[in-house]
């Protein structure tokens, strides 16, 4: 996740309660999907950014897993993200994202 | 109680995976209110 998004992370959840909080990716692959899961929730770990060592254990998901597809009006999901969720690795993407949450998500 | 119900979202969209402002639309009338959304480029 780029350095200017870390600091964004970090001064909305500062504002806003680490609680109250839900970060959405869009990522293309599973891998840098979990890369960004990692950052929001264990802290950023190529030690870079504002959000190095800090451990916001925020709640995040991506766009192709169940629970946000569920939660979103059908019609609209399919217009804007049914096309790109046949082409991505939606399989791959929920293991990983699954991974990081179990292992650092605090809500 | 929805996923999304009274969250603040921030949105992290990727140019070659799901953009920003598709999942923006998504969130329309949910309980969510999107507090910030970019779409990153990881080439």
């Amino acid at each position: 996740m780029d350095l200017e998004n870390q600091n964004r992370v970090k001064t909305l959840t500062e504002k806003h309660g680490a609680e109250n909080m839900l970060i959405l990716l869009g990522a293309a692959e599973a891998e840098s999907a979990g890369l960004a899961a990692e950052t929001v929730t264990n802290g950023d770990p190529t030690f870079a950014g504002p959000l190095a060592g800090v451990q916001l254990g925020l709640k995040v998901y991506h766009a192709v897993e169940p629970e946000f597809k569920d939660a979103v009006n059908p019609d609209v999901y399919d217009e804007q993200i049914g096309m790109m969720e046949m082409v991505l690795d939606v399989d791959g993407i929920v293991e990983e994202m699954n991974n990081i949450r179990s292992e650092f998500c605090k809500y | 109680m929805s996923l999304l119900d009274g969250k603040k979202v921030i949105i992290i969209g990727d140019r070659d995976g799901i953009p920003a402002p598709a999942m923006v639309e998504c969130l329309k009338d949910t309980g969510a209110e999107v507090v910030f959304s970019s779409t990153e480029c990881f080439v």
